[in-house]
């Protein structure tokens, strides 16, 4: 496919590099790390020099502190439910509300368990109020859990901040840095965080392998019991050609880090800027002076964001929306709403994330694209007349709402 | 990636009768904007006939809004009002050779600006009566307003009851989980607590069902199972019914024995699937005599 691909949040192609790391142990090197025999021997050796890459993409102080699973959601749960396990009399957990559903999900279970989640809000940049924060803080709490980078509008959290503050009243910290990892140098040796989920298949990793770092010393109770793997803190044969996989795409990712937070973060602004430019009534949702280098969420008021994605695929662009109609729900994307964006913006946002191999040409062809098929939209809106949105009472659209 | 029929993304792609109707005199704009769907649709309406000459629409929404627009306005055009208000949401989206299930409140939608329409064109105000909740069952396209509704005005209990009430729950059974947490919900509402494996209540038991039609069906699965028994040189009897608790007299070799335990709980179970009601079989006193002498 020679498509235009703009939705490397979502996930992301596996490099040519990582795939011919792992072909071998699907064929000759298929032996199980715990046997005795030489099938197995070169496998553990492998795995091992994987953590290590990992170790180094984290900046983590040892490589026992990377623990493999199956995907970053495995990692969200485990870090969490570890941590209430842990600490059976802390029966509080901190979140913000524009999680993932990885952990907002979760958390919603757990409060019908009986554990009480406090759930920080975010202001129209999606910026988090630590004050707030601070007031929450309590020997109550069991554990924090902050994503690193917002997967919709790529807004940083300060984490590192806010686990010191967790830890000063002796809670856990987690943070899901699936988005983060391996986008921006990471250095967790000298940070207090406890705890952090990574998804390989955000960084040209298959899908279907993640890790949690677990800092030493960090009480922990496993997820998966049974057999000695990854020291016993998660049971399961090891999914040895997708770690082998991950930890060549963490050597990659650490390669080309610096053209990622120069070059593409030119060609994400070029995208941004151009298309604000052309299109009236868009802008820019989140923190756009504090977020990662490849993305761009803009908002196109008064269209909807899948019909905006099915022309795009027509033209062969690939992104992402945060409209309801995408993902099927009533509600467009909770992290829009949990900034204020109204809903005539909020379900036409869409999500432009670049990678590593994305091109000043095919930048070039989405913003000569976009305008078009926004225009094309917004004449069959009715909300819309000719060149802005209808401003004559006697015209304005106000629907029965169901 | 939804799929969508070829014929949705054709009305999609090229959609039908798009923009505003200059001389309309009929108008229904409804929508719901936290959905992301809202609809414009405008009628010119010939007074001495009632047909629609013309429809046009505007809608803010995704590719099966636009394309549930495209298409009502199509099956509309040259209807009389009267002709025009058969039209369901399903007639729409069997136009468009169907939609998944999460996208049909798009084809209620239209069947909805229909109403409005007309509404308009007559004088009157047309008043929106359903509410939409989020999708729960994906088999058979169930809300969780509806579920919650029907729980409500039936005193519903168990899964198997919302099941065989709306359907809901009925496919894949996926969506059990979110069905009990439903149940829990509105029974928590009533003062009850959900129960989860709890059999449904007196009140699920099938309607007219005459005391001598009840007896007559506990004969029948009694006589069904008799020659089991008697080959085994036992019998049973039935002695009495009183409301759920139907008495029986176990004779010969069945009366006290080991299996006789297993035996009612296997006619219990055969009588409940009969009756499709809650039972609880005894054993009277007699048989239970001779086993405790035997015990
Ligand atoms: C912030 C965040 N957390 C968690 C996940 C889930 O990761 P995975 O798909 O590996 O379970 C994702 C990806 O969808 C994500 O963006």
């Amino acid at each position: 496919m020679n498509g235009i691909y703009f939705d490397n949040n979502a996930t992301t192609r596996v490099d040519p590099a990582v795939v011919e790391a792992m072909l071998p142990y699907f064929t000759e090197q298929f032996g199980n790390p715990s046997s005795m025999h030489s099938f197995g021997n070169k496998v553990g050796l492998a795995i091992k020099k994987a953590r290590m890459q990992v170790q180094e993409l984290l900046g983590a102080e040892h490589d026992s502190e990377v623990v493999f699973t199956s995907c970053g959601t495995e990692s969200d749960s485990t870090a969490l439910l570890s941590a209430l396990r842990a600490q059976p009399e802390r029966r509080e957990i901190i979140t913000t509300t524009v999680e993932h559903p990885a952990i907002l999900t979760l958390c919603t279970h757990l409060e019908k368990e009986g554990y009480k989640v406090h759930l920080l809000s975010v202001d129209e940049k999606g910026r988090l109020d630590l004050e707030a924060y601070k007031k929450l803080l309590t020997e109550q709490v069991a554990v924090v859990s902050v994503m690193w980078a917002n997967n919709e509008t790529g807004t940083y959290f300060p984490v590192v901040e806010m686990a010191e503050l967790a830890h000063a009243c002796g809670a856990m910290f987690h943070t899901d840095a699936v988005q983060i990892a391996g986008k921006v140098p990471l250095n967790l040796k000298d940070t207090q965080i406890d705890m952090l989920s990574l998804s390989g298949h955000k960084l040209h990793a298959p899908k279907g392998i993640g890790v949690l770092y677990l800092k030493r010393g960090t009480r922990f109770r496993p997820l998966l019991r049974g057999g000695h793997q990854e020291r016993g803190r998660r049971a399961g044969t090891e999914n040895t050609a997708s770690i082998v996989g991950l930890g060549k795409a963490a050597e990659l990712a650490l390669a080309s880090m610096a053209f990622e937070n120069t070059e593409i973060a030119r060609l994400r602004d070029k995208l941004e800027t151009s298309i604000l430019a052309k299109v009236p009534r868009s802008f820019v949702t989140g923190d756009p002076s504090n977020r990662l280098p490849n993305t761009s969420n803009i908002a196109f008021e008064f269209i909807e964001g899948e019909a905006i994605l099915l022309l795009l695929n027509k033209f062969g662009i690939a992104a992402s929306s945060g409209s309801a109609c995408t993902s099927g729900s009533l509600e467009p994307s909770h992290v829009m709403r949990a900034m204020g964006v109204p809903y005539t913006a909020a379900h036409g946002t869409v999500r432009f994330s670049l990678s590593r191999y994305s091109t000043e040409a095919e930048v070039d062809r989405v913003i000569q694209v976009v305008p078009e098929i926004i225009q094309q939209l917004r004449k069959l809106s009715p909300y819309w007349d000719g060149a802005g949105p209808v401003t004559d009472p006697e015209k304005v659209f106000a629907p029965t709402y169901a | 990636m939804w799929d969508y029929s070829d014929k949705v993304k054709d009305h999609f792609f090229q959609p039908r009768n798009a923009g505003v109707l200059k001389d309309a005199n009929g108008v229904g704009e409804v929508g719901s904007i936290s959905c992301g769907d809202a609809l414009r649709l405008m009628l010119k309406v010939e007074p001495e006939s009632g047909i629609i000459l013309d429809a046009q629409f505007q809608t803010f929404g995704c590719g099966s809004a636009i394309a549930s627009s495209s298409a009502l306005t199509e099956i509309i055009k040259g209807k009389t009002l009267d002709e025009a208000l058969l039209v369901s949401n399903q007639d729409i989206a069997d136009y468009l050779d169907g939609l998944p299930p999460e996208k049909m409140h798009c084809s209620v939608m239209g069947r909805e600006a229909l109403q409005a329409a007309v509404a308009n064109y007559r004088g009157e105000v047309w008043r929106d009566d359903h509410e939409e909740g989020a999708l729960v069952c994906k088999c058979f396209a169930i809300d969780a307003v509806l579920i919650e509704n029907t729980i409500r005005q039936n005193n519903l209990c168990t899964v198997q009851e919302v099941t065989n009430y709306t359907k809901a729950g009925g496919g894949c059974s996926s969506c059990h989980e979110g069905i009990e947490e439903i149940l829990a919900e509105v029974m928590s509402e009533r003062g009850e607590t959900y129960k989860p494996g709890s059999l449904p209540k007196e009140a699920a038991s099938p309607v007219g069902l005459s005391n001598l039609q009840r007896i007559r069906k506990i004969e029948a699965v009694l006589e069904a199972v008799r020659p089991q028994l008697r080959r085994d040189g036992g019998d049973i009897e039935l002695m009495d019914v009183d409301g759920k608790t139907i008495y029986v007299n176990m004779t010969g070799a069945c009366a006290g024995c080991q299996m006789e335990a297993m035996t009612l709980q296997g006619i219990q179970q055969k009588l409940m699937e009969e009756l499709k009601e809650f039972i609880k079989i005894v054993p009277t006193k007699v048989s239970s005599l001779t086993r405790a002498m035997k015990g």
